[in-house]
């Protein structure tokens, strides 16, 4: 039995192809702030704000954004190791709590982390480590997938079956990581920094192991980066995050060669320029994100925004599509005719 | 406490730690003071165990012409005691004792505090509130009195001592495991492990315990020379062993008044008690210098 057999029998696909393996609507997670003597509620970390996205099957989405703008939170509430406070987690077809139980979500969505050693049991051997989930699922031959895994992501098995964590490379750790949520046969896997931590000869090696694997396990990918490059290397679209909301989702290709929220446009300049002829002119991005405790009201870019008008402190701008049936969405009161901002609709960037 | 146990070799999963306890003992042999202080406890706990088959006299009959003899008396090697009772058989026969109510508290501590901790560090929340909390209010009295007070209350004998000892050292081990398995649960193994379906108990059993073990273990062996203290402590006052049971601490009180005839005699139980406590504290030194992979 071949190893993409071993995959497929186990996930049946329930929705059909046209079903989104994942759809998130208004998903909301507030971290109360606790504190004086009685440790009582004193504010809430906004932490992620009304998302709402969706994954067709076989794609892969890129999440971008600052640091603390809420992507690893949304990882987190994706898989269950957060409960989230409101909205839907649909995955294929079945609703997080309602028909679908959250072992079961765990069976078909696994996540690999950013720490490569604070992600592996230090007491356990790698084989142990991958064959863990597979056990825990009741999956046959646990050992003998854990095996057949760390050979397709790179290891021979007889080297390094029995190693301990400490006694590998970073890149390697990584690859034994990506094994060990492969072993419960998922069809999304949730990468989160997957590839930030390693030096770039060994994150492209990675990367191009993941591209690999999604094609043979016909895997399904969301990748959080803060990496542009390497979230344009991998990804089919790319969902912008700022301060726990979704700004821009479009097609990589689109948000590549246009970015329709000013925010975007400053993260896409703010990336250094491989040609020394045409170097970086717009000024970068000034400032730290606002506190998500107390959220800029409106449109939470207003106080970074060279844009910014007094519509965008009044209004929250929504999620909407540049022109009707297009697919690059994006929160923006520049690209709503009806918003009542002076430039809306003209084309501001150039 | 059965959390603890189930650290069997049936299971495939815990038969990887084989590696790294192969490691921890040759860094042990390789440690000279260490090793010497395992050989006396071990020594100890061996003369103890076997007293009934060294030819020793009879710990409880004493002579009253051969009262006080001094080190190296004739038949006495280490003398005898005040009603004349031979020294090295009542030593050794008070090791059985002494070892026992000295060394039992913190194993049985070890595992109802060790479990105690590890329930409140994983699960947090209102759980790890109510067992802390409680486990704050022992903390408002300090051990000995706290000790003193229970055995008081519930009147000497060695199983009461036991049951109060046992109370004194739980709280301060579920503290260190606690502290030791919160900081293991924000670790992301612990979340790649809950992503995987299993459940708290699965995760606690193959994840935590073998991470926080070893701590929460060198923190224990580290109580046992307090343990045994305040055992002889206990008896020495009189609420502890009752006479004419041989006991370290109860023997250095009944000796006490012998100090200006025979001063080294009357040392003698508080030497072993010394000796024990010493190489206890040298040996657990020891574990977790090489119970730790990472320096």
């Amino acid at each position: 039995m071949s190893k993409t057999e071993t995959l497929a029998d186990t996930q049946p696909d329930k929705g059909g192809p046209a079903q989104p393996l994942l759809i998130v609507r208004n998903l909301q997670k507030y971290f109360p702030v606790r504190g004086g003597i009685f440790g009582g509620k004193k504010a809430v970390v906004q932490a992620v704000d009304g998302v709402s996205f969706e994954v067709k099957k076989g794609e892969t989405l890129g999440i971008v954004g600052e640091s603390g703008c809420g992507k690893s939170t949304t990882a987190r509430l994706l898989i269950g190791l957060l409960d989230k406070d409101k909205g839907e987690i649909i995955y294929d077809g079945q609703d997080l709590g309602g028909t679908l139980s959250l072992r079961e979500l765990r069976r078909g969505v696994q996540m690999v982390f950013q720490d490569s050693y604070a992600s592996l049991n230090p007491r356990l051997t790698i084989e142990a480590s991958i064959a863990f989930g597979a056990r825990i699922q009741g999956l046959s031959d646990p050992v003998g997938r854990a095996r057949k895994l760390m050979e397709r992501v790179g290891l021979a098995p007889d080297r390094f079956a029995q190693r301990y964590p400490h006694e590998v490379s970073g890149g390697q750790r990584q690859r034994i990581n990506i094994a060990r949520a492969l072993a419960m046969s998922p069809r999304l896997v949730v990468l989160d920094e997957a590839v930030s931590a390693l030096d770039k000869s060994v994150e492209a090696q990675v990367l191009n192991l993941l591209a690999d694997l999604r094609r043979e396990f016909g895997l399904t990918y969301i990748f959080i980066s803060h990496d542009l490059n390497v979230v344009r290397y991998i990804s089919d679209r790319i969902l912008v995050m700022y301060l726990g909301e979704v700004v821009e989702i479009a097609p990589v290709d689109d948000i590549w060669t246009s970015q329709a929220h000013p925010y975007t446009r400053s993260l896409f300049s703010a990336m250094p320029s491989m040609d020394p002829d045409n170097r970086t002119k717009e000024p970068p991005l000034a400032g730290d994100p606002p506190n998500p405790i107390n959220p800029p009201s409106g449109c939470r870019f207003h106080t970074r925004c060279r844009f910014s008008e007094d519509v965008c402190k009044a209004k929250v701008p929504l999620l909407h599509p540049l022109t009707a049936g297009s697919d690059h969405l994006a929160a923006c009161h520049l690209h709503d005719i009806s918003s009542g901002h002076s430039k809306a609709g003209k084309d501001v960037f150039e | 406490m059965a959390l603890i146990e189930t650290h069997g070799l049936e299971d495939p999963i815990s038969e990887a730690g084989k590696g790294y306890w192969s490691g921890v003992g040759s860094r042990l042999i390789r440690d000279p003071v260490t090793m010497i202080c395992l050989g006396v406890i071990l020594l100890l706990i061996l003369s103890a165990v076997f007293a009934p088959y060294l030819g020793l006299a009879d710990p409880y009959t004493g002579s009253m012409i051969k009262r006080l003899a001094p080190i190296g008396t004739e038949g006495h090697i280490l003398g005898t005691d005040e009603q004349g009772r031979d020294m090295l058989a009542r030593l050794i026969y008070g090791g059985r004792l002494t070892l026992f109510i000295g060394l039992m508290p913190v194993v049985l501590a070890f595992f109802i505090g060790g479990a105690l901790g590890i329930v409140a560090g994983y699960l947090g929340g209102w759980v790890n509130t109510v067992i802390m909390r409680t486990v704050d209010v022992f903390f408002a009295f300090p051990s000995v009195l706290l000790a003193i007070a229970i055995s008081g209350a519930l009147g000497a004998g060695i199983l009461n001592s036991l049951v109060s000892l046992t109370i004194v050292f739980i709280p301060p081990i579920t503290r260190v495991a606690e502290a030791v398995t919160s900081g293991v649960r924000s670790l992301d193994y612990i979340d790649a492990a809950r992503a995987s379906g299993a459940n708290a108990l699965t995760v606690i059993r193959v994840h935590v315990i073998g991470n926080v073990l070893s701590p929460i273990f060198v923190y224990a062996t580290s109580l046992t020379s307090v343990c045994m203290i305040l055992a002889a402590g206990l008896s020495f006052l009189g609420i502890g062993v009752r006479p004419p049971e041989p006991e370290w601490g109860l023997m250095l009180n009944t000796l006490r008044s012998a100090i200006y005839i025979n001063p080294w005699l009357s040392a003698l139980p508080g030497l072993m008690i010394f000796i024990t406590s010493l190489c206890l504290n040298l040996l657990s030194d020891g574990v977790r210098s090489a119970m730790n992979v990472k320096d």
